[in-house]
């Protein structure tokens, strides 16, 4: 009883923690729609500013809140920053191109962090107060746990009263529902958008600062926070503060009594609550559908067979790919068929969340599930590697069709949390399984004999990729691309044609995952090895990353965004040490010169575009 | 560049000269991969160990009279990336050997490279035991103490305990179970009367720290095994601290006297921790001293774990080289088991039998001087002293 009623005291804790985190997401996202990928490294960033202010205060109560509002206050000077130097001027492109952008934000301020506060985790020198514990059921709970488990509430309720009580409040929830209106009635919008975002960033670097005594600045905290803040403001339902608190409250408790009944769980409870819970209601706890809102709302451009300028484009680069052994050195050649394997990848991720509609945030589950099939096939069962070529795209397209089942009910961000959900729950069960060799994965996985050379290697992943994403494109241009578009821009008039939206988004998941499965399978023939990594956040993040680079909505996007991504990569990171300061500001300067993606500009430039 | 006479003149002789005269005349190139940007905390300061050896070594003449050169790239803590840039090391670069690594994955993942293209690959910092053993082969050699090897060193002073009721702590991952197991297997072998009742395995990087603390602390156990370290540690030492989890227990650790993960815990290191690490604030021996004098003169601080990592990494590399009389792959290979070289902790050797290094480590007791935390009643292990018998290497090691 004692042990409970300690682990229930640590779970609100927790929660308070969980939801300091989460709360600044939701508000963010609630009122711009914008996913801000960057809500870790403002959190990371408001526990550094903490630091470097906290140490240089006196140690008294008083001094430090006034320390943590300071940090709190500098990190919403941030994000008022971030809002008016970058997102401000995206708001109008096409959906996620914020997150692209504030991608490039996370891998600046990791390079930046890293430049001003140096390598070392910088601890927070604990005075005697924060140190101080309370006696219950005869254990010492710490005071600060206390302080914590009474903030979070008391953050929700001024949160609550900022929005429901207040003029500004009144403002903001009116831009949620009715930009337009809005602004025909002279409200100034972006002084709203811009106060909500800095609104937003400061409470992210309130849970940065209120985190800080109970271990250091660090910067590997924006990774480790981002997961957990998204998680919470989905299962809570995007937007619903009170839902983040609700969310925060659940997992913090499951996590506190699961850890101690199944301790290797802790990779992915998280994510089978989330799971769960979107299982069961679509829009998270104490979320309300998503209506669209207007002046936001999306005239897709028309999908054209490419124009003859563009097929001989394509046929040259093609034939210069070709050729491409007979030029370069085995080391290139590892190089494009890395990045046929990338383009793969992306047109794969491109058919589910172009014409499909559909966002992934997992889409590296199938490309790992290709590739560990193909892997432990050709491993364990010594088949050949034909074979293990045919068994990764398979296995994936199988599984897909086991899980798309779940996925195709839901839409738009709750959606893309689901399919994330599943890579994690995909990737914990390979991290922890025996028979997949756990993180150390499973080595040895080199081509046959005849294909050993990689000249010849290469042909056969240029044929295999080209002719996958040629295929994907042949599909939709097909009458099934068409029908798929129609069910994506208005599901109830395809309806009532006849078309079935829900299989047809169905066989698009399908179909996407065979793809990926198949450039994870030639994937891990080229390297050699197949790890954990491969169905890791970073990897997914990297397929959206290429395809809105490319451009969403042209055809030649991913293909483009693959390999302009993975070029810029590969360059970038063997010419310096600051590779993710240039990859983070190329992004956020091609997000802001190409806000239709590549892809889209070209086309654009063409006169080629309806809108 | 404007075409002189002079210039036509120094490339003809260039052309003209044999090729054994250039290879005389060019640097020996160590291709290097280390997750320099997700691990920096760990990277940095063994960087700066490599560039000081380095350094010593050219001023000295380099080797066989050629300059040491090291070609270094950043694999971002991934292992697909770490492959594809060692293919740019070997392939475009023309580097003569493959080093470096951090993490598990990379490293295996680059061993595997190293066997597949017939290159060696000199394997830093990653501590899976797989990597010498269950994986091993002949073009894979590795440097630090394994996680077998911290259990080892540990077992001896945690089976003097009188404590029977264990618990354990460690990172979700392979280093963190695989430690864990190899503690439990060794320290039953001779406390058959210990038992483990509780475990704890919290996500590397997320530690939930006080539901741990508190699941911990309900088995009501004796004696603690922790395996975790970095931002993980202390948030795990503090909660630990304020909630009492450490008062009468007696706490074996594993990598907690390194300074780099020893330092961030400052005025709250708890006393008493057996654990292996680095006393570089009280070592007096000549080479220790004269290693961390240099690394002071040169960088401004003191070195850490890593640094001396980096450091014994070259001139282990620089032994091989000396007596294969060369750089040639399959030579060096050769060479390199049964020679031995100097490090900042004294001589080590590469064993032949399955290609680890004999560098050891410190194990002693945290304690606290004036602030800061710091290891006493230390002393060093040599890592053969670590390594299980030949005959269970010969069967952990097919290769």
């Amino acid at each position: 009883m004692d042990a409970f009623l300690i682990q229930l005291l640590t779970g609100l804790a927790g929660a308070s923690s969980l939801f300091l985190v989460a709360a600044g997401l939701t508000v963010i996202f609630g009122v711009t729609r914008v996913v801000n990928f960057s809500h870790g490294s403002l959190f990371m960033l408001g526990a550094y500013i903490a630091w470097s202010v906290l140490t240089r205060l006196p140690r008294e109560p008083g001094w430090h809140v006034a320390g943590v509002l300071m940090a709190a206050l500098a990190t919403a000077g941030i994000g008022a920053l971030l809002e008016i130097g970058l997102l401000r001027r995206i708001y109008r492109a096409p959906e996620l191109l914020q997150l692209l952008a504030t991608f490039g934000v996370v891998l600046m301020v990791q390079d930046l962090a890293l430049l001003i506060w140096g390598p070392d985790d910088l601890p927070l020198p604990r005075p005697p107060w924060l140190r101080g514990f309370v006696r219950i059921a005869e254990q010492q709970f710490p005071l600060y746990d206390l302080i914590l488990i009474a903030i979070a509430p008391l953050v929700l309720g001024a949160l609550w009263l900022g929005f429901t009580r207040t003029r500004w409040g009144t403002l903001v929830r009116a831009a949620t529902q009715d930009r337009d209106m809005l602004a025909a009635l002279g409200v100034d919008q972006r002084l709203l958008f811009t106060s909500v975002f800095a609104l937003g960033a400061g409470l992210a670097g309130l849970g940065g600062a209120l985190a800080l005594p109970d271990g250091s600045a660090n910067l590997q905290m924006d990774m480790s926070v981002i997961t957990d803040a998204f998680v919470v403001v989905v299962v809570g339902g995007m937007g619903s503060l009170p839902g983040a608190y609700l969310a925060a409250l659940l997992i913090a408790l499951l996590q506190a009594f699961g850890i101690v009944l199944l301790p290797k769980a802790t990779l992915v409870l998280m994510f089978v609550v989330m799971a769960a819970v979107l299982a069961v209601r679509p829009h998270g706890l104490l979320g309300r559908a998503q209506v669209p809102t207007r002046g936001e709302a999306h005239a897709y451009a028309l999908i054209r067979p490419a124009t003859p300028v563009l097929r001989a484009l394509g046929a040259a680069v093609l034939a210069l790919a070709l050729v491409a052994p007979l030029l370069v050195g085995s080391f290139w050649l590892s190089v494009l068929t890395e990045a046929l394997v990338a383009m793969l990848f992306a047109a794969s991720l491109h058919a589910m969340m172009g014409p499909g509609g559909m966002i992934s945030f997992g889409h590296a589950a199938w490309f790992g599930i290709g590739a560990y099939a193909a892997a432990l096939a050709a491993r364990g069962l010594s088949v050949p590697m034909p074979v293990g070529l045919l068994l990764g795209p398979l296995l994936a397209g199988l599984v897909a069709l086991a899980f798309g089942w779940f996925v195709v009910r839901l839409s738009g961000i709750y959606l893309a949390m689901l399919t994330l959900a599943f890579a994690q729950i995909v990737w914990a069960v390979v991290f922890q399984s025996e028979t997949t060799g756990g993180d150390n994965g499973v080595l040895g996985v080199w081509p046959d004999a005849w294909a050993h050379d990689p000249r010849i290697f290469y042909l056969l992943a240029l044929a295999l990729c080209v002719g996958g994403t040629l295929a994907l494109r042949r599909v939709l241009f097909s009458p099934f691309g068409y029908a798929l578009r129609a069910a994506r821009d208005a599901p109830e008039r395809a309806g009532a044609i006849g078309l079935f939206p829900t299989r047809l988004r169905m066989a698009a998941f399908c179909l996407a995952g065979t793809a990926a499965g198949l450039a994870g399978a030639v994937g891990a023939y080229s390297k050699g090895s197949v790890f954990p990594s491969t169905i890791s956040i970073g990897r997914s993040v990297d397929a959206l990353l290429m395809v809105l680079l490319g451009g969403v909505q042209t055809m030649a996007g991913p293909v483009v965004g693959a390999l302009a991504y993975t070029g810029l990569y590969d360059v970038l990171i063997r010419a310096t040490d600051l590779w993710r300061l240039v990859l983070g500001a190329a992004i956020v300067a091609l997000v802001l010169a190409f806000p239709q993606g590549i892809a889209g500009a070209m086309q654009h430039v063409a006169g080629d575009d309806v809108t | 560049m404007r075409l002189t006479r002079r210039a036509l003149l120094a490339g003809s002789a260039t052309l003209a000269a044999p090729a054994i005269a250039r290879a005389q005349s060019e640097p020996i190139r160590i291709g290097e991969i280390n997750s320099y940007t997700a691990v920096p905390a760990f990277t940095l300061p063994y960087r700066q160990g490599w560039q000081l050896a380095v350094e010593q070594v050219n001023a000295a003449g380099g080797v066989l009279g050629r300059k040491l050169e090291v070609i270094s790239r950043d694999d971002a803590g991934r292992p697909q990336d770490a492959v594809r840039i060692a293919g740019e090391l070997v392939g475009e670069q023309k580097v003569d050997l493959l080093a470096g690594g951090f993490l598990s994955n990379v490293g295996l993942a680059i061993s595997d490279f190293a066997l597949q293209n017939k290159r060696l690959y000199v394997a830093s910092e990653p501590l899976t035991d797989a990597l010498v053993w269950e994986k091993g082969h002949r073009y894979c050699f590795r440097l630090r103490p394994s996680t077998y090897m911290q259990a080892a060193m540990l077992v001896g002073d945690a089976a003097k305990l009188k404590a029977k009721r264990w618990v354990s702590v460690a990172p979700n991952y392979e280093y963190g179970t695989s430690t864990v197991k190899w503690f439990k297997q060794l320290l039953a072998q001779q406390r058959p009367d210990v038992a483990f009742v509780a475990e704890q395995l919290p996500a590397l990087g997320r530690i939930d720290a006080g539901a741990t603390v508190a699941a911990l602390e309900a088995a009501k156990p004796e004696a603690i095994l922790n395996v975790t370290f970095g931002p993980d540690l202390t948030n795990f030492v503090r909660q630990g601290n304020t909630r009492g989890l450490f008062e009468g227990r007696s706490v074996v650790s594993v990598l907690t006297g390194e300074p780099e993960y020893l330092d961030p815990l400052g005025d709250e290191t708890p006393t008493g921790w057996v654990v292996t690490g680095y006393p570089v604030d009280s070592v007096t021996d000549p080479d220790n001293t004269a290693f961390i004098a240099a690394y002071k003169a040169k960088f401004n601080e003191t070195p850490k774990m890593g640094s001396v990592v980096g450091y014994a990494l070259i001139s282990s590399i620089v032994a091989g080289l000396l007596k294969a009389g060369g750089a040639a792959t399959e030579a060096l290979c050769d060479a390199l088991p049964g020679v031995s070289f100097n490090t900042p902790f004294g001589r080590a050797m590469w064993r032949g039998i399955d290609h680890q290094s004999t560098l050891g480590t410190y194990v002693g007791r945290t304690a606290l001087k004036g602030g800061h935390g710091t290891m006493v009643d230390w002393r060093y292990v040599n890592g053969a002293d670590a390594l299980p018998s030949d005959d269970v290497v010969h069967r952990l090691r097919p290769a």
